[in-house]
């Protein structure tokens, strides 16, 4: 190994180093907090307000208005950013809707390469079309499976709630939370929505369970919702578990920077070791 | 080059040496052997079928050509395409850092094959992404810097694989030099090598285990005998043995189809080459049993050995890891050539049932519709790397890969590589190629 070879290659090394900097889980650490939705299942009625709203704000076509779409628990599409289900429970019939759930720390959010997929300051997440390279990871990495990809189109976009981040901007709350008339969803401050579910249940502790889900599940989520069944009479998932999704991969990306400066030194000092001319 | 003092006849000669190259790559365009084979015929099948599939898939979305789902975003072209393909390509950073890096000289004739091979796999299966992503044109974003999602995995994969594959291509690139004659540039290329393997080899390290590190978000999706936080080193060892038992198949169809490139003492080295390869594949595929057990009672997984998932585990660990670990044991105790063969190919399909475990067939084993390729995803597919094949050979038959360097090439500073051949200099044969 000459001075040359060392040059070539550290300059080789400094340019991948570029590639991946430090890596490291986003940190929620914005001056200011994060805006949420509070959804109580237990004053649901089910009338769908919120699911013709938010396709009437966002430019899709009107929802089936029938009945029958209770007969089976809908998934969100590419065409339906927020759907209403029905679930038979202890307690019976309950409602609950479904739509992005807006984390903390967002898995989809970490797995974007390109930051098409967005984490704003004010806690909505949203997508955007201009950087988007289509490769689905977030849909892959999102524990809810919320991010929707339009396969059948050769210009696709990710469809999900953006919490109606453009009538934000304009001061206005998202529309489902405006449209519903039993104000079974509440938009606000998510420590304000907190301290309200925790009133809600303190005063009500019959009618509610123990718990918000969404306080901590996956690390905390911007939607939060009441109920009067254990959450998985309600279609939730409640083996995620409360450690933020990036967290999983934190490890790996802390071990690139490391492995980046200390392998190749160690390879030089290997190759110079094996050389046989010039001992 | 000579040195002409006169500008007219400095430009004549430059025109001149310039019409002689074109003619040279004109007729190296040519097809060297017999154009209507039946490979050639299959081959010219499989890509008109491919292309015009294509066409659909970048005309009418994902949809029309393939079984993709919302439930399923990833398919075949990622499961298999990418994240299989890069670990059997594996062997071009492991050959090169045991040439170059230990400086194991019985494994130079080989180096400059295996190099072109995963050269080729990167160019061929890392970019068949782009048939897979949505929104191609956007892929040179995470590139240009205009937004770094500097947390993503997939950020970190897509720059390993750009930077590799030029690091892949200085590698090789001084057979492309010797093949045009460029003897300046060869000496400059040469040069480069070690900062090339360098670079490759830590690239490789990270991408390989970042492929893997890709499912770690996928936590509650893949089942968990499979899911683990372990499973970037286990991609990255096994990527180890996946890429040698790639070089011992490939090292084997290419002694016979090749034949006529490749020197008598390669081909007499070639058996004790492919000996010390198995004795790698078998020493880290000892180290990836005992590290997949331990992850296995680590997680506390017995619940699960006695479910359909769990059957199908033992069979990707037990037969396609701890059978051919024993055989290529045993192969290389009693040097039965054919025995290793057996167990490299036994490993390769152990590599990929891993592989789509990990990414499809284990991802959401709970899902009442679950996915599977479709025809034309599989067409696709096989026209990739049928496209690479055809683009080896044309490699191989031109350009000194099997084939010794020209004599010129040989005054490099590799000390062992000169001492090799400057003792036949004297009696220098030309291998013909006749194949195409």
């Amino acid at each position: 190994m000459n001075r040359r070879d060392f040059v070539k290659t550290v300059g080789g090394m400094s340019v991948a180093a570029l590639g991946t900097q430090n890596a490291r889980a986003e940190e929620a650490a914005a001056p200011k907090e994060f805006v949420g939705v509070l959804v109580d299942t237990t004053l649901c009625v089910g009338c769908r307000s919120c699911e013709f709203a938010c396709a009437k704000v966002h430019g899709f076509p009107e929802p089936d208005p029938s009945p029958d779409v209770f007969k089976e628990p809908r998934q969100t599409s590419t065409k339906q950013w927020s759907v209403v289900n029905r679930f038979e429970t202890d307690k019976g019939e309950m409602f609950v809707k479904k739509q992005c759930m807006h984390c903390n720390q967002p898995a989809c959010a970490a797995a974007c390469a390109t930051k098409a997929m967005l984490k704003t300051e004010d806690g909505p997440v949203i997508w955007r079309a201009d950087k988007c390279m289509g490769c689905r990871f977030c849909m892959l990495s999102c524990p809810f499976d919320v991010p929707k990809f339009e396969y059948d189109s050769w210009i696709p976009k990710i469809q999900k709630c953006n919490l109606c981040w453009d009538r934000l901007q304009e001061g206005e709350k998202p529309a489902c939370a405006e449209a519903c008339p039993v104000e079974a969803i509440k938009f606000g401050e998510r420590r304000d929505l907190i301290e309200m579910a925790r009133a809600r249940i303190a005063k009500n502790p019959d009618t509610y369970v123990q718990e918000i889900y969404g306080e901590h599940d996956a690390g905390g989520t911007g939607y939060l919702y009441l109920a009067s069944v254990p959450f998985e009479q309600l279609g939730f998932r409640t083996d995620l578990g409360t450690v933020a999704y990036p967290e999983y991969t934190k490890d790996f990306l802390y071990a690139v920077p490391v492995i980046l400066t200390l392998w190749p030194a160690f390879l030089l000092a290997v190759s110079n070791a094996t050389k046989k001319d010039n001992d | 080059m000579e040195i002409h003092t006169d500008n007219g006849s400095k430009l004549a000669l430059v025109l001149s040496e310039g019409r002689r190259f074109g003619r040279f790559l004109v007729s190296e365009m040519k097809p060297k052997g017999k154009i209507v084979t039946p490979f050639n015929v299959f081959a010219a099948v499989v890509l008109l079928v491919a292309a015009v599939l294509l066409v659909i898939r970048f005309t009418r979305g994902l949809a029309a050509t393939t079984n993709l789902s919302q439930d399923f975003p990833w398919g075949i072209w990622i499961g298999f395409d990418v994240v299989t393909g890069v670990a059997f390509a594996g062997g071009a950073y492991v050959i090169t850092f045991m040439v170059y890096i230990l400086r194991l000289e019985k494994y130079h004739p080989i180096v400059r094959i295996t190099v072109l091979n995963g050269f080729l796999a990167y160019v061929f299966y890392a970019g068949a992404l782009l048939f897979d992503l949505g929104r191609p044109w956007n892929v040179i974003n995470p590139i240009i810097g205009n937004s770094f999602g500097v947390s993503s995995v997939m950020f970190l994969v897509a720059w390993h694989f750009m930077l590799y594959m030029i690091a892949e291509f200085i590698e090789f690139s001084p057979a492309a030099a010797e093949w045009l004659g460029w003897r300046r540039v060869r000496k400059l290329l040469g040069s480069l090598t070690l900062g090339a393997v360098i670079l490759g080899i830590t690239l490789s390290t990270l991408h390989q285990s970042g492929l893997g590190a890709l499912f770690l978000m996928a936590k509650n999706k893949i089942h968990p005998l499979w899911y683990s936080e372990f499973i970037p080193i286990l991609f990255f060892v096994s990527s180890i043995f996946a890429g040698l038992s790639m070089v011992i198949v490939e090292g084997t169809v290419s002694q016979r189809v090749f034949r006529r490139q490749i020197s008598p003492e390669h081909r007499a080295a070639h058996d004790e080459i492919i000996i010390g390869l198995a004795k790698v594949c078998a020493g880290t595929m000892y180290i990836y049993f005992f590290l997949k057990i331990l992850v296995f009672i680590h997680g506390q997984h017995w619940n699960y050995i006695n479910t359909p998932m769990g059957w199908w585990f033992l069979v990707e660990i037990v037969g396609f890891v701890l059978i051919p670990v024993r055989l290529f044991t045993q192969a290389v105790r009693f040097r039965n050539l054919s025995l290793i063969k057996v167990a490299a190919v036994l490993t390769l399909i152990g590599i990929v049932l891993n592989r789509l475990n990990v990414s499809i067939i284990a991802f959401k084993w709970y899902a009442i519709e679950h996915y599977v390729p479709s025809w034309m995803e599989l067409e696709i597919t096989l026209g990739v790397i049928v496209a690479e094949i055809l683009v080896l050979r044309w490699i191989v038959n031109r350009m000194p890969i099997l084939r010794e360097p020209p004599g010129w090439a040989l005054d490099r500073p590799e000390p062992a590589r000169k001492q090799a051949f400057v003792v036949k200099e004297g009696e220098r044969k030309e291998w013909t190629v006749t194949s195409m």
